[in-house]
């Protein structure tokens, strides 16, 4: 276990908001070019715990280590840095629609002035081909684009920069399944490709399968539950079994009121 | 037991007060501060400017004409009583241009502009947009507020000139063709009365009120809360919180100028 150092590393991670405790000490190991999925029923605290990594939530307490280093405790540069090696693929893709779909994929490189914006172009249409989207498109509007041509663009932003570690979050949530099981092989041959380290949120448990090597699920804050992504069906756990299989009854009470 | 209830409802809404308004100056002094602060988005700020300059010119011209042209109509019933017909020359250039000119071009661009940048932002918040930016190494503050802000600083004293000028011209065009002023003489009067400080002073407020609508408008969309209804929610006040600032800051800043 001790033998390499894991990409991130999450140690008694809490956050709460006013009286509701979101995160409640989550301890996570996410090995280096691995992909770790998480599930979890809305509400447990799954965006959030994505935010704090991402630093855009602070957390209340708590590590969070990247390549060992400890994230919180660095100066704004330092966090800046490291956040800008960090792709992200949003639930609604999040696209700029004030941009053409080519700027929204080049921004991350705009912004880190790594190149011109003739060359950005350039770039966009190489990345939007890995994505299996023709140059052209490059030059819509993001509202032109039908909801998985959105999934593309977005994946295709969050992988321009080549960042070291890739977050989704529900990739293929509102996709028919088809486009769905696209958008996990697209996700699963970027990660592949990049050697990146992935983490991502999903409802969705053939995508978990699909995407995973390993997976946790969160439950009121905590991590209930660690394992293989294709134990996930198979895992003994009651709780694990019962939000897999989607069973109404089981240790899981959905709080539906309170 | 009530009375100790209305003092902590007194207090709420006191402290209430405090908090909103210490969020609001933390937000207009980072704002403010990433205008100097590289790196800058000269493309956004041309938009910006465009947008609130350029496009909001219509709606200020004739807002200025009409308002000049009333100006002159209504002073002259007025000023006639004291035989003072000359007056009214002064009367329509020194309103103009250091009251009605910018006061109404800021309210006027506070419900186009504000009402816009509200929008944009606050989908951009609820959609995920601006932590999108965040993620792709760009202050949100620096990419959407600072552009804006100074955009607003600049368009709003160009947007007074035109103000002025079609002011003064719409009450002169009532004073020459329907009151029967002799036309010189009302060209004389005008230059005769007005000084560069009433300009100055128009010109300055009208700075002033370009950076409160930009930063209500950005203020308001940034925290915008919960999809379609937390985005109108956020357009409502930052016309309304814009308006409100603008006729507050115009009698401070007259204050200011003028009570020596």
């Amino acid at each position: 276990m001790s033998a390499a150092l894991p990409k991130i590393r999450l140690r008694g991670l809490s956050k709460s908001f006013g009286d509701k405790l979101v995160l409640d000490g989550i301890d996570l190991d996410v090995a280096a070019s691995s992909s770790m999925v998480i599930i979890g029923g809305s509400g447990s605290g799954k965006s959030v715990l994505i935010k704090c990594i991402l630093g855009l939530i602070e957390p209340d307490s708590g590590t969070i280590e990247i390549d060992g280093v400890d994230v919180l405790r660095q100066d704004r540069g330092k966090r800046e840095a490291i956040r800008g090696n960090i792709g992200m693929l949003f639930q609604n893709g999040a696209l700029f629609d004030s941009l053409p779909v080519w700027e929204n994929v080049a921004f991350g490189l705009l912004a880190q002035n790594r190149c011109t914006r003739a060359q950005g172009r350039e770039k966009a249409a190489e990345v939007l081909s890995q994505v299996g989207l023709a140059a052209s498109v490059g030059d819509l509007q993001p509202s032109e684009l039908s909801g998985g041509m959105q999934k593309r663009v977005g994946l295709a932003r969050a992988i321009a920069a080549q960042p070291d570690i890739l977050f989704f979050d529900e990739p293929t949530t509102g996709l028919d399944p088809i486009m769905g099981a696209v958008i996990d092989g697209l996700i699963v041959d970027c990660v592949k490709r990049m050697g990146s380290t992935a983490i991502a949120i999903t409802h969705d448990m053939l995508s978990a399968q699909r995407i995973g090597d390993r997976a946790a699920m969160l439950h009121k804050g905590r991590i209930i539950w660690e394992g293989a992504a294709s134990e996930l069906m198979t895992s003994d756990n009651p709780m694990v079994d019962q939000f897999t299989h989607g069973r109404r009854e089981g240790p899981i009470q959905m709080e539906l009121r309170k | 037991m009530l009375a100790l209830d209305f003092v902590a409802a007194i207090g709420r809404l006191l402290l209430g007060a405090c908090t909103a308004s210490g969020r609001l100056a933390l937000f207009a002094l980072s704002g403010l501060s990433h205008i100097v602060r590289p790196p800058f988005y000269g493309r956004m700020f041309l938009r910006a400017l465009v947008e609130i300059g350029y496009f909001s010119l219509p709606v200020v011209a004739l807002t200025a004409v009409f308002t000049g042209m009333v100006l002159a109509l209504q002073s002259s019933t007025g000023l006639a009583r004291f035989s003072a017909d000359s007056a009214v020359a002064s009367l329509v250039v020194l309103s103009v241009t250091r009251e009605l000119g910018p006061v109404l071009a800021g309210l006027m661009v506070a419900g186009r502009v504000g009402a816009a940048i509200a929008a944009e932002i606050g989908t951009m918040r609820v959609t995920d947009q601006i932590d999108a930016l965040s993620t792709l190494s760009t202050n949100p503050m620096k990419y959407l507020v600072a552009p804006r802000l100074l955009a607003g600083l600049i368009a709003l004293p160009l947007l007074v000139v035109v103000a002025d000028i079609l002011g003064v011209l719409g009450g002169f065009i009532i004073a020459v063709v329907k009151l029967g002023f002799n036309t010189e003489t009302y060209i004389v009067n005008t230059l005769n009365f007005v000084q560069a400080d009433d300009v100055i002073s128009g010109l300055a407020k009208a700075a002033v009120f370009g950076v409160l609508i930009t930063l209500m408008g950005c203020y308001q969309g940034y925290n915008s809360r919960g999809g379609a209804q937390g985005v109108g929610a956020a357009t409502t006040s930052a016309v309304v919180a814009a308006s409100v600032l603008i006729l507050a800051f115009d009698y401070v800043l007259t204050e200011l100028f003028f009570a020596r």
